[in-house]
């Protein structure tokens, strides 16, 4: 087992997703592969990649769903990656002390080196955030792109995660969640961005940022339910209103 | 437990250099043509990411612009020439150098040159090129020349250009800054990729409304406000009837209908005239009522206040209307009521009603008033930018049906009744457009031998005298563009190609030469036939009935192994482009753009950019504007000399950026020998600005039509009123109806009078007409966000993303059916029958199946494992399509196409479905695995950009 950082600088980078605006393109899983595919945790394999079933290592998955109930139902794109969580089970469940959470920041790491391959790491993760690279025979993660952030050979706007830097539809923001005046904190304080199964108590630093109330009726929007017809005036001959509504300016 | 010290975190490469080198060009992931910034590694790519400063995609990059490296470095990749050894479609070549393959392409075009260049079909798929490919044709003389906007988009094009002298995509795009309500109507997410990914972004912070109206509920639907799930092909049924609701509720802007569409103009009404339903004209302008001085007068007359309504008598005693008098009567019969089209469409009459209301209500109630005062064509001045926040988008699921140029026009008609083309907020032209009504080219005859075309092979008939017919009103090209079966078909059909040139109807070719067009696949209507046509032999002469087929692509597609001659291109970093307005543009409201492709990286093989190959052809042939008039090459540097020191006329080249000695002009100015590098400075691409003042009312603003007259991209600065009643249309059905000089044949006379009507009508689709009480099913596609057509499935990562698809049902209907999630089940149309796995789910329409396009492959190509899922279990709808439609009673076939434009129909596609019984593992047709020239390359595990791996010292 492996302990956690005993004092932090109290700073909590991560991501928050906003599930209003992804539309699920997988603009971010891709462009997050081909980043750290030669990074830090490089390479993220890819097993049978022209075979027939291939299967690689991928930091971000998403996944597209219907959610359906009491006669409504929605479809859900799903970014799923590391949440780099305060209490980070895969951590405390790490024997050789290869999986960490740094201090300084809060983004959770696996030191290769140490790695035994044992996986209790993505046994022990809820959110299903871990990879295994089996042609490496050691865990890969989500580093919240370490090797970009701090990297002083980008130009200061390119220092946040590939997936930040690439999607879109600026659904996925980058900041340190634990200054409050920060703007995904306020972010998340102004849209309800909550946490993934709060209940396990893992306290994930990532949030998600709930679908914006949908627009369906006139009222919504201020406008009546239908328009009322205009009955002819006597007289005005057929159409006679489109030009007394050129005269009326 | 493992104790830390947090003081000891191990040390990461943080700060590790990502480039040794980083140059800038475009992607050609797909067809949105975003800027990249790729950064090389010893020489190999390291990482590819949108560029910040690119007026397209502003730094972001899609999930296939990501994938680049893997389409890079591809198994699929040919690597040298290849001549067929093997009977075609075995897959069996040899592999020879250059030279020979030159010398036989030469052999056999000068052949056909000198004696009928007609017999050579160049046409081309994905090609971005156009503006140097149809100009190539225009050289040889040959009229049989098209890229495929016959079976993507020309429905959309056609119906914007012929109505507002612009189009969605290309041609203008949302005010994503000012709409407030945004429809979205079809399948939009292969189009125009990340710029509406980045305004949907917008749209929905803003607070915008966001409407799709899509029979399937995936990707932007899904985070829309509103979902419509509409039955297909009814699309025209719903706008009209929101026209219905406008129009009865006088919920219309007639100011901007008097002062900037052809509402006023007077239309004769003269049955059985020659003249019946044309535009009463004097000195060749319009006329219209002035309601001030009670006279009739030119339309150009600045100080006429026009009515649109009442009749009037003409100079001649004839009778007349404002065009928006027939326009009120027809749509506000009860037959375009919400209740009328409720249960054709599928959507509720109190939604109808509700969306016109909402329309209304944004449009009227809540203008965006932008402060920057404009002078209009006229001199008129105003204060003020008043717009109408509503801005519409539509694609393919408007445009793939046999129906589509009329729901287009429709669509433009409700956009033009609400005010909103080109106001804030609204549909906004980007340069070059808004253009003349419709633009001024006109499409070439076929060229007598060793002579070039008058002109370009596509254009834009203005009347039954432009059609490429002979003198019984025959088609003179392949493919029946431009003629009386297809009379608007500016994109040309490639998709009648292989089926027409087969049976040798109009006549037979000599060669079909095809670039990046995967025609024996997954870009066929009637894909098992289709390949048979490729492979039938002349039973009299043992020759294939289509001679010779000469194919260039950069890797093994399914098409590779029916062609004779392969000529193997470049992938798009190590090759130079350009994105050239003369083509299509990549510009935006605001700005006009063009741009350049350089090369990345050196091809590690044998292999030639297309381009290249095509201007060293030209000249091997000797084409007049392809050598100097001593009979040496005019471009020897090729292609990219081409880019810098070709001219289309004085001063206007391929690139519009850094022209002149000094790069100092723009658009027009001389030939500068330096402006590649140029372009290379400013990261490939150029940026020319619209006036402050022109940003929008484009059409009718003085300031924006000078500077589009100083750009070269309108020739006068005339105003261009929005064509809501379209005379063109009914010069056509004049002469369908014995009028004029130009003879209709016999038997396209009712089709011609019945769907060229001046003003936007709706029909039921052919096949639904046809065969929709048998097969109950409406059956779509659209192409996923993460992949590109074919190209996706050999992407090591994308088909992980992709790698098989399913046929989607709703869910109460498969359950009704007694179908379950991973059944299999058979699908049949009036054509043909495929048995493939189903999905169930709730987001489709009750009455339409879908599927993935292009996610499944032949066995045997793109470099992948002949047990691929791909192959195995990945499936095309194709297969159900017909190219052709069932003969007529008299025996006629006309293909599968919008009578208009002589777009392909596959949307139109109707099935029915059952559960297949037995057990299957495979997707049917099964084809046999074809051999593939290319050497397996498959790695059994892909360690990509381990290379790169930073120490921790770094």
């Amino acid at each position: 087992m492996t302990s956690l950082p005993q004092t932090t600088s109290g700073k909590r980078l991560g991501l928050v997703i906003d599930l209003d605006v992804c539309v699920g393109c997988h603009a971010c899983a891709v462009n997050c592969k081909e980043w750290n595919t030669g990074g830090v945790a490089a390479p993220l394999t890819d097993r049978d990649p022209y075979g027939q079933d291939p299967y690689g290592v991928w930091f971000n998955r998403i996944h597209s769903f219907e959610v359906s109930g009491c006669g409504s139902s929605r479809t859900v794109n799903f970014p799923r990656s590391c949440l780099h969580c305060e209490q980070p089970a895969c951590v405390t469940v790490c024997p050789t002390g290869a999986s960490y959470k740094r201090a300084e920041d809060g983004i959770v790491l696996v030191n290769e080196d140490r790695c035994i391959g044992c996986k209790l790491c993505s046994w022990a993760c809820p959110y299903g955030a871990r990879e295994f690279d089996n042609d490496a025979g050691v865990m890969k993660k989500c580093t919240l792109c370490i090797d970009r952030i701090y990297n002083e050979k980008l130009d200061a706007v390119e220092r946040v995660p590939a997936c930040v830097a690439t999607c879109p539809t600026s659904a996925r923001h980058f900041g340190d969640l634990g200054d409050p005046n920060s703007d995904v904190s306020k972010l998340v304080r102004e849209r309800g961005g909550y946490d993934l199964m709060p209940e396990m108590d893992y306290r994930p630093t990532n949030k998600y940022l709930p679908p914006r109330a949908r627009r369906i009726e006139a009222a919504e929007i201020g406008a009546a339910p239908q328009l009322a017809p205009v009955e002819p005036a006597a007289g005005a001959g057929f159409l006679g209103w489109v030009d007394r509504l050129l005269s009326s300016g | 437990m493992t104790q830390r010290n947090d003081f000891s975190d191990p040390p990461v490469a943080t700060n590790a250099k990502v480039a040794d080198e980083v140059k800038y060009t475009t992607c050609y992931m797909c067809a949105c043509r975003c800027g990249i910034k790729v950064s090389l590694r010893d020489g190999a790519i390291r990482y590819i990411e949108g560029n910040r400063n690119h007026p397209v995609n502003r730094g972001v990059l899609c999930a296939k612009g990501s994938a680049g490296i893997m389409q890079h470095y591809s198994p699929a990749r040919l690597r040298k020439p290849l001549l067929r050894t093997g009977p075609r479609g075995s897959g069996e070549f040899r592999e020879i150098e250059w030279e020979e393959a030159l010398k036989i392409a030469t052999g056999w075009l000068s052949a056909i040159r000198a004696t009928d260049p007609k017999k050579l079909a160049l046409f081309t798929g994905r090609d971005q090129s156009q503006a140097l490919t149809g100009w190539w044709a225009q050289q040889f003389g040959t009229a049989n020349y098209a890229a495929h906007g016959g079976f993507c988009s020309v429905n959309m094009a056609a119906g914007g250009l012929y109505t507002v002298g612009g189009s969605f995509w290309e041609f203008g795009e949302p005010d994503w800054e000012n709409a407030k309500y945004f429809m979205l109507f079809g399948v939009a997410e292969d189009h125009d990729s990340n710029p509406i990914k980045i305004g949907l972004g917008k749209l929905k912070t803003r607070g915008a409304k966001v409407v799709s109206i899509n029979p399937v509920r995936t990707g932007y639907s899904a985070i829309a406000d509103e979902w419509i799930g509409i039955r297909p092909g009814t699309d025209g049924l719903f706008i009209l009837a929101l026209v219905h609701e406008l129009l009865r509720a006088e919920k219309i802007d007639a100011h901007y209908l008097a002062r900037y569409t052809n509402s006023s103009w007077l239309v004769i009404q003269d049955e059985g005239a020659e003249d019946d339903g044309l535009f009463a004209r004097a000195d060749g302008h319009p006329l219209v009522y002035d309601r001030n001085t009670k006279t009739i007068v030119s339309a150009m007359d600045p100080n006429a206040s026009p009515a649109l309504s009442g009749e009037y008598t003409l100079s001649d005693g004839r009778r007349a209307v404002p065009s928006f008098t027939l326009l009120a009567r027809r749509y506000l019969d009860v037959k375009y009521s919400p209740d009328a089209v409720s249960a054709q469409t599928g959507i509720p009459a109190a939604t109808i009603r509700r969306i016109a209301a909402e329309l209304a209500h944004v449009a009227f109630e809540q203008p965006v008033v932008i402060d920057r005062p404009w002078t209009d064509w006229a001199g008129r001045k105003h204060d003020t930018m008043i717009g109408r926040p509503i801005s519409i988008h539509a694609m393919r699921g408007i445009s793939a049906h046999s129906n589509g140029f009329h729901t287009c026009r429709a669509l433009h008609m409700l956009q033009t009744l609400l005010g909103a083309i080109d106001t804030p907020g609204a549909f906004r032209y980007e340069p070059p457009y808004p253009k003349p009504i419709p633009p001024a080219i006109k499409p070439a005859h076929p060229a007598a031998p060793n002579s070039s075309l008058s002109g370009p092979p596509l254009g834009f008939p203005q009347g039954p005298e432009d059609l490429v017919v002979d003198d019984n009103g025959e088609p003179l090209r392949i493919d029946k563009a431009f003629s009386w079966e297809a009379p608007l078909a500016n994109h040309g059909m490639f998709h009648t190609v292989i089926a027409n040139a087969h049976r040798g109807d109009p006549y037979k070719i000599d060669t079909l030469f095809m670039y990046m067009a995967n025609m024996s696949w997954n870009s066929a209507m009637n894909t098992a036939e289709t390949i048979c046509m490729l492979t039938d032999k002349d039973t009299a002469t043992g020759e294939y009935n289509i001679p010779r087929i000469i194919y260039s692509d950069a890797y093994y597609s399914e098409m590779v192994a029916y062609a004779d001659l392969v000529l193997p291109d470049t992938t798009y970093l190590e090759r130079h482009d350009c994105i050239s307005l003369l083509d299509r543009p990549i510009g935006n409201a605001e700005a006009a753009c063009d741009a350049i492709r350089q090369p990345v990286v050196k091809p590690d093989r044998d292999v030639r950019p297309f381009q290249d190959v095509l201007i060293d052809l030209g000249a091997r042939l000797k084409l007049p504007g392809l050598v100097k008039p001593d009979g040496t090459p005019r471009y020897p540097g090729l292609f990219p000399d081409y880019m810098v020191n070709h001219e289309r006329s004085p001063g206007v080249g391929m690139l519009a950026g850094w022209r002149g000695d000094n790069g100092g002009s723009q658009m027009i100015g001389p030939v500068n020998p330096h402006q590649i590098e140029r372009y290379i400075e400013n990261q490939c691409f150029w940026r020319g600005e619209i006036p402050h003042a022109a940003h929008y009312f484009k059409p009718w603003n003085k300031a924006y039509l000078e500077w589009a007259v100083e750009m070269g991209f309108l020739s006068k600065p005339e105003p261009i009123f929005i064509q809501l009643y379209s005379e063109t249309l009914q010069k056509f059905r004049l002469a369908a109806r014995g009028h004029g000089n130009v003879r209709v044949p016999e038997k396209h006379r009712e089709r011609v009078a019945t769907y060229f009507d001046p003003l936007p009508i709706w029909y039921t689709p052919f096949e639904e007409a046809r065969f929709g009480g048998d097969y109950e099913f409406h059956a779509v596609t659209q192409r996923p966000m993460a992949m590109y057509h074919s190209w996706g499935s050999q992407n090591a990562w994308l088909r992980q993303i992709h790698g098989e698809n399913a046929l989607y049902i709703n869910r109460a209907m498969g359950e009704k059916l007694g179908i379950a999630d991973g059944d299999w089940i058979k699908v049949s149309s009036e054509h043909s029958t495929i048995t493939v796995p189903a999905k169930l789910m709730d987001g489709v329409n009750p009455n339409t199946v879908w599927t993935w396009n292009a996610v499944g492959k032949r066995s045997g190509a793109w470099g992948l494992d002949a047990e691929a899922k791909e192959a195995k279990r990945g499936f095309l709808l194709n297969h159900l399509i017909r190219d052709l439609m069932p003969p007529r009673e008299d025996g006629y076939r006309y293909a599968n196409s919008d009578p208009v434009t002589g777009q392909a129909a596959w949307y139109d596609l109707r099935v029915r479905i059952e559960k297949a019984a037995g057990k299957h593992e495979r997707s049917e047709p099964v084809f046999a695995t074809v051999k593939s020239p290319v050497p397996s390359q498959r790695p059994d595990v892909l360690r990509y950009g381990g290379r790169f791996r930073p120490t921790a010292k770094q």
